[in-house]
């Protein structure tokens, strides 16, 4: 239980330092956030009344415990380049509520696909004493994790999208409208940023289950009469997953670095497209919800694992 | 202990030479000469199919893909390079001083290290290019700051190996100075090691890089680059899909080069 605690302040210690951390950064960067909202042409009046509107006029530490504080009730902040009509700016909450669905769903299918395929291909590779079949593997493997992202969610776009037509590249429908047609074409995103993850998890796993397949109780279990299935299943796999689930919470991690570029390869309205029109447009309140919100999602992932680590393997927890 | 193979030549080292040779010299004649010019344009020769004259046709402008892949390699080799040598320098001095003594500053630097570790590469490159600007110096800075702590981890653990080693005590008792350890006694004997991560960083490099260009947020135009030319041809994938495949599969067959030599190198290791 202690160990549950630290993990939690040190969780909390984090999000604090990046918070500050983002904040800070983008205190010091040249640029009149005012000028770029209002155009040159404003007059001093209407611009010093913006600066008092937005808080610029107050040091930053008064500054940062008003944004921090706002976090934390749930008001995010107002987007700079967002606008909701003529007088209101965007709220950040709500830019990103309207698109978070679209990345969580493109991470959650592409999690999925890594984790039906790589799984049953890591274990037939592991077992197969084909020599064949496991060379065959080792260069396929190899070639897809040599392939970028958005190099692989072209390729996916040509073969799928021209050559066989499955999909119409570009055609992405809203969750709102309909929900069938947009996990559908969602499937061809999420392929592009699973399928060098897959390559990397099988290489893992089998490499794990062959090192698994040399350990002394699987000598005993054969000893004692197990079957292969079982031993394989029962025992070799157990304990060869204990590092996968490790892998795996690091490959959560990539998935919401490789959305960030596979949304702009397929157009998809979700948080990656946003983040990069925000740096794009320098509109910083955006920028910095996101960094702290990725950094949360990569930090609890991380928190997770760890707990669930010391769940499949109880002798961590011993020591 | 020696592994069986070990010290022998084997066929990752033979593929990998082959491909990164060929990469490199073609990125490296591409400073210098382009079979055409890479900004000429020709409205006659608009999307040619590849052939003897344009082995890998031409774009939107009828401009010689050939020679703008040529371009673009030249410029990833050069910010690759650049980025591993600031990030691997600067992990050395870190590792180096951190591994050796110890204390309250190791103590930081790893909190450091492990909490930029964990982060996708990308999306912190991306943080710093909003802060510094894009351009290709600041490309450069902001990859070689975030592949920094790769290094920082592997020099260290090395350090702490050879830290205690004998040879380094006798050093010690002759009264060699510690700067003359860490970098003459110390360094040289980690480079087997360190040699397989300088490898996979400029792979790291390489990828990261042409990502951000193909977000728009990396090198910028007059420059050439792989992943620009990719997210222009894009639009033309119905039409030209050669003008997308041609940078796509050059970064691939860079990095595949890479990791391959790399591996030939750590099985022989």
């Amino acid at each position: 239980m202690n160990f549950f605690i630290k993990k939690f302040i040190t969780l909390i210690m984090t999000l604090f330092l990046v918070s500050v951390g983002a904040f800070l950064a983008f205190q010091i960067i040249p640029g009149d956030v005012v000028t770029s909202i209002l155009g040159t042409e404003a007059t001093p009046e209407r611009e010093e009344q913006l600066r008092e509107e937005l808080g610029l006029n107050d040091p930053p530490v008064v500054r940062y415990f008003s944004w921090a504080g706002g976090v934390l009730r749930g008001d995010l902040g107002r987007s700079y380049q967002y606008s909701k009509n003529m007088n209101e700016m965007m709220p950040v909450a709500e830019l990103i509520g309207d698109k978070l669905p679209v990345t969580l769903w493109l991470a959650g299918l592409a999690m999925v696909l890594i984790v039906m395929v790589s799984i049953p291909l890591g274990v037939l590779w592991a077992k197969s004493g084909n020599r064949f079949l496991d060379a065959a593997l080792g260069v396929v493997t190899q070639a897809t994790m040599a392939v970028p992202s958005f190099f692989l969610g072209i390729l996916v776009t040509f073969l799928f999208g021209v050559v066989l037509k499955w999909f119409a590249p570009g055609s992405y429908v809203s969750y709102r409208q309909d929900f069938g047609g947009f996990l559908g074409y969602l499937v061809f995103p999420a392929l592009s940023i699973a399928l060098p993850k897959i390559a990397m998890t099988a290489r893992f796993l089998r490499n794990s289950m062959l090192t698994e397949m040399k350990a002394d109780y699987v000598r005993t279990a054969y000893s004692k009469g197990c079957s292969r299935q079982r031993v394989m299943y029962g025992h070799v796999l157990r304990n060869a997953m204990m590092p996968v689930v490790t892998f795996l919470g690091m490959i959560i991690a990539e998935i919401v670095a490789g959305s960030i570029v596979v949304e702009q390869v397929f157009g998809l309205p979700g948080i990656g497209r946003l983040l990069i029109s925000s740096i794009n447009n320098r509109d910083f309140p955006v920028v910095e919800i996101l960094i702290l919100y990725i950094t949360f999602v990569v930090i609890f992932v991380y928190f997770l694992v760890d707990i669930l680590y010391r769940v499949i393997d109880p002798r961590i927890s011993e020591r | 202990m020696r592994k069986p193979g070990s010290g022998k030549w084997n066929k990752y080292l033979t593929a990998g030479l082959i491909m990164t040779g060929i990469a490199l010299l073609l990125g490296i004649l591409g400073l210098f000469w382009t079979p055409y010019s890479t900004t000429a344009m020709s409205a006659s020769e608009k999307f040619d199919a590849p052939s003897l004259r344009h082995i890998f046709g031409t774009d939107n402008f009828g401009r010689d893909i050939f020679s703008r892949v040529m371009k673009g390699l030249s410029t990833t080799i050069v910010i690759g390079s650049l980025v591993v040598a600031f990030s691997a320098s600067a992990g050395i001095l870190l590792g180096a001083l951190t591994g050796y003594f110890g204390g309250l500053v190791d103590e930081i630097v790893m909190r450091v290290t492990d909490a930029v570790n964990g982060f996708p590469s990308i999306l912190l490159a991306l943080v710093l290019i909003s802060l510094l600007g894009n351009g290709r110096q600041n490309v450069i800075l902001a990859l070689g700051i975030v592949f920094i702590p790769s290094y920082v981890r592997i020099v260290r653990s090395e350090f702490i190996r050879l830290r205690d080693a004998d040879y380094i005590g006798r050093a010690r008792l002759m009264g060699v100075c510690r700067i003359r350890i860490l970098f003459v006694h110390i360094l040289p004997n980690i480079f087997s090691v360190f040699w397989v991560s300088v490898m996979i960083g400029f792979n790291n490099a390489i990828l990261a890089e042409s990502g951000m260009s193909y977000l728009g947020i990396g090198v910028q135009p007059p420059d050439a680059s792989l992943g620009k030319m990719l997210s222009d041809a894009q639009g033309y994938l119905q039409n030209a899909p050669w003008y997308a495949l041609a940078p796509g599969l050059t970064i691939v067959w860079v990095v595949l080069g890479f990791s391959l030599f790399s591996e030939g190198i750590r099985r022989r290791v």
